[in-house]
């Protein structure tokens, strides 16, 4: 079997990957989008489709932006773009060569370019208490929404801060959700640091109109809400009974059957890590995220990143990236003439500055308390698979572990099923503070493929002439 | 404990440890397993500590579970299909992965 060959490979269905498919069919590419999910939207339109034709009272519910979702993941099946749902990536190489499984079958495609849409996840919140049933993040909650048009039996405390915190708890109460709490780490200090973003934000004054009536509607809805909470934790022996929390000079302790934790989003680096391209360090937001160039480009020639994957900027940001990424790589394969992309560009940039517009504002206002990047309790598990706590890291520290990488070898962190998805920037910052340097110097977990398990079944039920397959092949990197 | 707002949609038989489960076509074997029971969808290998799905979207991997006979399987990542047997993992189950 020869692969089959793209001139543009996009890894992800969401606002950027689907975007930049349009795009770049229109301009005459051949273009393959591959997807973990079987339907297309990635987490932030997920099931947009299914809960259009089937349940569209939860439009009601979802809202507006998640509705709009609907007419750009349409028009998906009737392009000429081929599109390998249910497609789990677990290999990526420098020269476009992209390994993808649909669970029984191992698949092998080439694009001259390959574009990463790979967005987001959001940032692990590890208090203790945190591995109880009964604990999920915020979006996981937003996710049965969408895909299950399910909500928690609650009561339900919502804790931690950004945006999507309050968006969800919008929607929960729109669902008619028993809500015993939003409790928001957000201070007014960081309201104060956050002020002079704010003539800038003023650009993308929707957004900040969004946010006021989100949280006029949770309080008009009779929610309890309280700000700057610190000292987080779940508590609950077998499952999670309730939160406690400080505001002020009081301890609250309230009781829910479910927990929603939330501390925003951070780009979801494994597959850029896996390629082994450059990250950076993001000071305010405590992230890695991919070091770009113009439009999406990255040093490896064949590689562009477009969307949450380079650097959270929300969805509107993301699709307005993706068309442009599209066109730089049609650009790159002399599809389109560099003043013909300077004519198709120019909405799309300007697009993309409105909608980040408001990211300095939002980036300032919501920034990770230091008691969740880095746990101050000994006894909090931080590696979920493997049960390691943030006091065996210090204590690893101590013994002479210097990186992330040699924490493997001390305590088997991050090399569970997740792959380090989970415990990765927390072992960063935790290693830093006990070595009284930055993020930045500490670095992170190197990743291997395959990227996702993968059964042996998988790899054996490849044709005939993909057996010179190999993980982690010297073109990948050692 | 998850519930579902309406009743829209097919309804699917699924098992859940053996035991009779009604689902609805869509939904991934994560949200029915967690429609139907309260606490633990399985134990850890390191400790047997109770775990749950946690993030929804195919990054935490405390979803695991055996799918018609295929152990370490993410619930969030599959959708329930009629006739489907789903069971909570005790413990280790092989990964049986080529890493
Ligand atoms: S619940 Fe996180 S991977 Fe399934």
């Amino acid at each position: 079997m020869s692969a089959a060959e793209f001139d543009m490979v996009i890894v992800g269905a969401g606002p950027a990957g689907i975007a930049a498919a349009h795009e770049a069919v229109n301009v005459g590419l051949t273009v393959c989008v591959v997807d973990e999910q079987d339907a297309p939207g990635g987490q932030i339109y997920r099931d947009v489709e299914r809960v259009a034709m089937e349940r569209a009272h939860d439009l009601d519910v979802l809202g507006a932006d998640y509705k709009y979702g609907f007419g750009l993941v349409d028009g998906l099946h009737a392009s000429k773009v081929k599109h390998f749902a249910g497609h789990t990536v677990w290999q990526i190489e420098r020269d476009g060569t992209v390994w993808c499984s649909d669970g029984n079958k191992a698949k092998c495609i080439k694009g001259r370019r390959v574009m990463l849409a790979t967005g987001a996840m959001e940032r692990p919140v590890p208090v203790p208490g945190w591995t109880l049933p009964g604990v999920m993040t915020a979006g996981a909650a937003q996710i049965l929404m969408k895909s299950a048009g399910m909500v928690p039996s609650g009561p339900i405390a919502i804790c931690g801060s950004g945006p999507l915190l309050l968006l969800i708890a919008d929607q929960l109460v729109r669902a008619g959700a028993n809500i015993a709490v939003l409790a928001e780490t957000t201070t007014f200090a960081d309201y104060v640091r956050a002020a002079p973003h704010l003539l800038r934000a003023l650009k993308a004054f929707d957004y900040l109109q969004k946010g006021m009536a989100m949280r006029r509607r949770i309080k008009a809805a009779g929610v309890k809400i309280v700000s700057g909470i610190s000292a987080l934790e779940v508590v609950g022996s077998e499952k999670a009974e309730g939160v406690s929390f400080k505001a002020g000079a009081k301890t609250h302790r309230i009781d829910a059957s479910t927990v929603l934790l939330h501390q925003g989003v951070v780009p979801n680096t494994q597959a850029t890590r896996q390629l082994r391209l450059e990250h950076l360090w993001h000071a305010q937001q405590h992230y890695w995220y991919p070091k770009t160039g113009r439009h999406g480009s990255t040093e490896a020639a064949a590689i562009y990143i477009a969307g949450d994957g380079a650097g959270i900027n929300g969805a509107r940001a993301a699709e307005a990236a993706g068309r442009l990424t599209a066109l730089e790589v049609a650009c790159s394969l002399d599809a389109i003439s560099r003043e013909n992309f300077d004519l198709k560009a120019a909405p799309w940039q300007s697009e993309l500055d409105h909608h980040q517009a408001v990211r300095p504002l939002l980036d300032a206002m919501f920034r990770p308390p230091a008691e969740i990047l880095n746990p101050p309790n000994d006894s909090t598990i931080v590696c979920r698979c493997e049960e390691v706590t943030a006091g065996d890291i210090r204590e690893a520290a101590r013994l002479g572990a210097p990186g992330p990488n040699q924490l493997k070898a001390f305590l088997r962190a991050g090399m569970g099923p997740c792959q380090g998805r989970m415990c990765g920037l927390t072992v960063t910052e935790v290693l830093a503070a006990a070595h009284g340097t930055s993020p930045a110097q500490i670095g992170a977990y190197r990743i291997r493929p395959p990227l996702k398990p993968l059964s042996l079944a998988e790899l054996a039920d490849m044709e005939a002439g993909d057996s010179d397959v190999t993980l982690g092949s010297p073109s990948s990197g050692p | 404990m998850l519930k579902r707002r309406h009743n829209d949609g097919k309804v699917v038989t699924i098992t859940v440890d053996g035991e009779t489960v009604e689902a609805r076509a869509g939904e991934s074997v994560a949200a029915a397993v967690l429609a139907h029971t309260e606490g633990a969808t399985r134990t850890t290998p390191v400790s047997g500590a109770p775990r749950a799905p946690y993030c929804m979207m195919g990054v935490c991997f405390e979803c695991l579970m055996e799918i018609d006979g295929q152990p370490n399987r993410q619930g969030c990542m599959v959708r329930v299909t009629d006739g489907m047997s789903v069971r909570r993992q005790q413990g280790a189950r092989d990964m049986e992965t080529s890493s």
